[in-house]
């Protein structure tokens, strides 16, 4: 492996930079979304909301600043966007274990609706994010 | 409360960084056809939060307090495991003609993640009373 030359360090050490801010502003909005959205024990809304919302985004942007997309978008600015602040935002760990309070509680049903919801709408979301943002790109070509 | 909000940003930083390294590193291993550094990265995540979440049940450990889970689980785990990426990848494969990969990858990952946030809490739960 080629040792990596200061520059391309310089480079590195600034996408982990743009990653961390990203991170934090994703993860105090999820926590503060978590506490708005808090419906209590039982199925949980705030968690769905939170991952569709964040998948709905990363699909949008994604194409808006993709090969075909309309926006000119830097490696750092798609970094802190998609890697951190998205990536930060959703959470799959927090889906897994809430879905293993509810089948450790007992709410098997409840648990089984919750994952079928979870994965039919985070995919759902990143698909109409990418159709709204194909759909913005074809537009404003002309 | 001001140190709860810290505890969060100093988690999400790290959790963040984390998953850009492991995902960097095994896509550079593994090739990007597949999604191999996401599955794992939630994964881990899953049988981390899967021992925090048996250990905030026991009153004497530290993980009873909100700052330590606020840390540990709203900041790191919550920035390290992503559901975004997923869905991006996931999308990514069924539009270039690979549906069989896009439904593998939702069935491999919700059930590796379940698996291990079951190993998690059960094993933290014998040994951590």
């Amino acid at each position: 492996m080629a040792v990596p030359s200061s520059a391309e360090r310089w480079r590195s050490a600034m996408l982990y930079a743009w990653v961390a801010a990203g991170s934090i502003v994703g993860g105090l909005t999820r926590y503060l979304v978590g506490l708005a959205l808090d419906t209590g024990p039982g199925f949980p809304f705030a968690t769905l909301f939170i991952n569709a919302t964040g998948s709905l985004i990363i699909g949008f942007y994604a194409t808006l600043t993709g090969p075909d997309g309309r926006m000119l978008a830097r490696p750092e600015h798609r970094q802190f966007v998609m890697t951190g602040f998205c990536g930060g935002y959703t959470t799959f760990s927090t889906f897994s274990l809430e879905t293993f309070r509810l089948l450790h509680g007992g709410m098997k049903y409840t648990a089984l609706a919750y994952v079928a919801a979870s994965v039919i709408c985070w995919l759902v979301s990143a698909w109409l994010g990418h159709m709204m943002a194909s759909r913005y790109n074809r537009l404003t070509r002309s | 409360m001001l140190s709860g909000v810290l505890a969060i940003m100093m988690g999400s930083m790290l959790g963040g960084c984390a998953r850009y390294f492991v995902s960097g590193a095994i896509a550079r291993r593994l090739g990007e056809t597949f999604p191999w550094g996401t599955m794992t990265i939630n994964v881990t995540g899953a049988f981390l939060i899967g021992i925090f979440g048996a250990l905030a049940t026991h009153p004497g450990s530290a993980f009873a307090a909100p700052t330590p889970w606020l840390f540990a689980v709203t900041g790191f785990l919550g920035c390290y495991t992503t559901v975004s990426s997923f869905s991006l990848q996931t999308l990514t494969l069924a539009r270039s003609g690979e549906p069989l990969s896009a439904l593998g990858n939702v069935v491999l990952s919700v059930g590796l993640c379940l698996a291990a946030v079951s190993c998690g809490f059960l094993l933290a739960d014998r040994l951590g009373g």
